[in-house]
């Protein structure tokens, strides 16, 4: 099993700030220590000091030593997400002024992306017009939608649950509104819905589609960050109603 | 007294450069002087009119972000508020900022000269530079609407849109000329124009980085006027550099652009750690710890900061191979910059510290940008950044080192050179007053941010899912405070140039040559050029001096016992 994704992005993220906010700590408490300890009350005469070449080479080779490590860190999660996964199911990701078109290895297109639970997916992501960047927040990653080109990453279903798919390049009015659901369901359900689904089940004209409000977010899960679906939202969204939603998204 | 330096004999009463009768008068006396302190001034002054409108757009901004859905604008509205906010903020404020204001008025008189290499040069790059702004404030009133591409004026949006771009991006490219000469005459005026005894290592360490930031704006800035001018001709007559329909790359777009802006950040930070270089050996009463590797750091960054500029584009697919470079060599010119901090708190130890007005921004400029530069490390690091590149994480991080970095020093600049800009005084515990009120208002609008970028907001977003509500309310509250604070420190000064009280030539026991004229200078700021004998920061005598007053001191008090 590979490591997760998203858990090496959390633990990278907290061991390098959690560094950093040691060496805050440490700046600003010598700060406000010298800056009691020496004010001009308690310190009348200052020394004259104008260098001191051993704690320089210190505090040059210690945090060369730290961001060298944090580099590393982050070196490694990074060539697990570029490494994708051989049997990684592929899925195309188009972005256009402002929506999202998955198209599934059967050719078949949505608007809604349905995935099985616990595999992995490869995007292969490219925009109809200008840059737009596929970014699914719970899953720690994003790559641009550039216009001629094909980018990708992969990640791996290991939730049930309902996420939701992003826009975070900026690509005009409704950049704001660019919102795709993410039903992850269980295997047997994913192959119903792909064998029954019709064709194309995209709204046809893209710049019609009327900002969503943000409380109803067509099926997007509110409480984000709890990247694994809560076990309730899963058995109060079955796949069936996923499979329905769908369908209403074609009227 | 100044130290170091020959003593200058003084004339009496020879009038200062507001005084001195000159071939104009009125109003022209300033638009076509060539006096390197007026011109400074006048900069001064735009830049205020700018900051404040820019500021006003960034609050109307966070107001619109109060509530999910529309509070008091619409998206296209929004779009192009942040967008003219991040014109004003970069372009008309802090690339020229500190440079232009106080490498103006200062530079020359640190070094012992009586102006510029080119005065006239330098009025022209005042004039180039109200053009630019002009043009960029003009382009709300007229044709299609101000553009709304952000900043970045990325491809193939900014060739497609059918808003202003083509005059805010020649703005930009105007404000660009404005920038190279600026950087030309104060790279001649630094190799020609040092007075006597002025040898390369006796520089007060403002000049060191206003010297680094000219070669950045000499070299780099032309990138940026030809990329420019490239997104004119592709709108104007589809000629397919950028745009992918017309047989162009978007991603040429980011390298021009960044290959550019990257070193521009080192065009806005330097000069302010230069400023923060002068300011604590003046209150801590002692020389700067470290001032070769200061001084030569400086440079370095200048250097290296050229080869960083992939990291932000991890995202947009670029090669594997090439972001793991960019990532480690980002994290290596991280360096020099923390290590500049290191060497600031060490100048306080064992120092006799007075937190005056300008030495508390200054304080709270080294908490403030150390968060904005340590957060930029998971922002250079190749996993976490592809969670959280493109998000609030991003503005919070961008507002803690330009804003925090150069934005506390501009405020500490000013409140440092006041007496000598104006031969008054403002008054200093209001100073002291705002400047707290500035710090809180500046955590409570930013910190907030890091959160909703770790939380996956994205940014340049109209709306947002109400998840994120309760740190966009604490944000838009953390405005309003940061802007009541600016409120005040601004009048504050205001009143203090018109009624503050008469100060000294060196009120703060300053070291270096612009303490030892008058405030304000005169005209051609010294009768004798200065001869100068010792580095910038010797304060051998002052040191006798309080040792002196100490030990007649403890005498006395004994004397009583
Ligand atoms: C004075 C108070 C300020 C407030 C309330 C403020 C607020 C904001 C807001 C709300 C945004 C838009 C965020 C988004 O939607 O993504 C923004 C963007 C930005 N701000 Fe500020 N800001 C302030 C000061 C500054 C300063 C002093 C600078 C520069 C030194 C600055 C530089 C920028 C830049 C470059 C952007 C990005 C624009 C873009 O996305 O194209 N801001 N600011
Ligand atoms: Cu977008
Ligand atoms: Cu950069």
């Amino acid at each position: 099993m590979r490591p997760s994704i998203i858990n090496e992005v959390d633990v990278t993220f907290w061991i390098i700030n959690g560094i950093s906010i040691l060496l805050l700590l440490l700046i600003t408490a010598a700060m406000l220590y010298f800056v009691f300890k020496y004010s001009k009350k308690r310190n009348p005469v200052p020394e004259n000091i104008e260098g001191n070449t051993t704690i320089e080479v210190i505090w040059t080779i210690v945090p060369i030593i730290i961001v060298l490590y944090m580099f590393y860190i982050s070196w490694a999660g990074f060539v697990n997400m570029r490494d994708v996964p051989k049997d990684a199911m592929v899925v195309k990701v188009t972005g256009q002024m402002w929506k999202w078109t998955f198209e599934y290895d059967n050719q078949k297109k949505s608007d809604t992306l349905n995935l099985p639970h616990n595999k992995n997916v490869k995007f292969e992501i490219t925009s109809q017009d200008v840059l737009h960047s596929f970014y699914l927040p719970q899953f720690r990653v994003k790559e641009d939608a550039v216009p001629g080109a094909q980018n990708y990453f992969w990640i791996r279903t290991a939730e049930l649950g309902t996420f939701y798919a992003t826009c975070a390049e900026y690509c005009g009015l409704n950049h704001s509104f660019m919102y795709a659901p993410i039903n992850v369901i269980p295997e047997d359900q994913y192959e119903i819905w792909k064998n029954i689904m019709p064709a194309d089940t995209t709204k046809q004209d893209s710049a019609m589609v009327t900002p969503v409000t943000t409380s109803d977010t067509a099926g997007v899960k509110t409480d984000s960050l709890n990247s694994g679906a809560k076990k309730d939202s899963v058995t109060k969204e079955t796949p069936a109603s996923d499979i329905k939603q769908t369908d209403t998204l074609k009227k | 007294m100044a130290n170091g330096t020959i003593a200058v004999p003084k004339k009496a009463a020879e009038p200062d450069f507001y005084h001195v009768r000159t071939k104009h008068t009125g109003i022209w006396s300033w638009l076509l002087t060539t006096d390197h302190k007026r011109i400074g001034l006048m900069y001064l002054s735009a830049m205020t009119f700018f900051f404040l409108a820019a500021m006003t757009l960034g609050v109307l901004m966070r107001l619109e972000m109060l509530t999910p859905g529309e509070t008091i604008m619409t998206a296209q509205t929004y779009n192009s508020f942040f967008t003219l906010h991040g014109v004003i903020m970069i372009f008309l404020f802090i690339i020229p900022g500190i440079g232009a204001v106080f490498g103006n008025f200062i530079l020359p008189i640190q070094l012992g000269a009586k102006d510029v290499q080119f005065p006239k040069l330098n009025l022209m790059s005042w004039y180039l530079y109200m053009i630019g702004g002009i043009l960029a404030l003009f382009s709300l009133f007229i044709g299609t609407g101000i553009a709304d591409t952000g900043w970045t004026f990325y491809a193939p949006y900014s060739i497609r849109t059918t808003t202003n771009v083509s005059i805010s991006v020649f703005a930009a490219f105007i404000l660009g000329f404005s920038s190279i000469l600026t950087g030309l005459n104060f790279l001649t005026t630094i190799h020609r124009l040092r007075c006597p005894g002025m040898t390369w290592f006796r520089m007060p360490l403002f000049v060191w980085a206003i010297y680094a930031t000219a070669w950045i704006q000499v070299l780099a800035t032309p990138i940026i006027g030809i990329t420019l001018l490239l997104v004119i001709l592709e709108r104007a007559f589809g000629i397919g550099v950028f745009d992918p329909t017309l047989g162009g790359d978007p991603l040429l777009y980011q390298h021009l652009f960044w290959i550019y802006s990257h070193p521009a950040v080192y065009i806005m930070i330097l000069p302010a750690m230069g400023v923060v270089s002068e300011i604590i050996p003046t209150f801590a009463k002692k020389p700067i710890f470290g001032y070769v590797p200061i001084a030569i750091s400086s440079l370095a960054i200048a250097l290296v900061g050229y080869l960083v500029w992939g990291h932000h584009m991890f995202s947009s697919g670029i090669s594997d191979t090439s972001r793991v470079i960019f990532s480690l060599l980002t994290f290596i010119v991280a360096l020099p910059s923390g290590i500049k901090v290191f060497n600031w708190v060490a100048t306080l130890y064992k120092g006799s510290i007075e937190v005056t007005a300008p030495m508390l921004y200054t304080l709270l400029f080294i908490f403030i940008f150390s968060i904005g530069g340590l957060t930029g490390l998971t922002l250079g690091a190749l996993n976490t950044d592809l969670h959280l590149t493109d998000t609030y994480y991003v503005v919070a991080h961008f507002h803690y080192v330009m804003f925090g970095g150069m934005g506390l020093i501009f405020f500490a600049s000013i409140h440092y050179w006041f007496p000598k800009f104006y031969g008054k005084m403002y008054n200093e515990k209001v100073a002291k007053i705002a400047a707290y009120w500035i710090a809180i208002g500046f955590n409570t609008l930013y910190f907030p941010m890091f959160i909703m970028g770790y939380l996956g907001m994205p940014r340049r977003y109209y709306d947002y899912l109400p998840e994120y509500q309760i740190w966009h309310v604490i944000s838009t509250v953390g405005s309003w405070i940061l802007v009541s604070g600016i409120l005040i420190m601004v009048f504050n000064l205001v009143k203090g140039i018109r009624s503050g009280k008469p100060t000294t030539a060196n009120p703060w026991g300053g070291t270096t040559l612009e303490w030892t004229v008058p405030s304000p200078p005169p005209l051609e700021n010294f009768d004798v050029i200065p001869t100068v004998t010792t580095g910038p920061y010797d304060h051998t005598k002052l040191h006798q001096q309080l040792r002196k007053e100490y030990k007649d001191q403890q005498k006395t008090e004994e004397g009583k016992n």
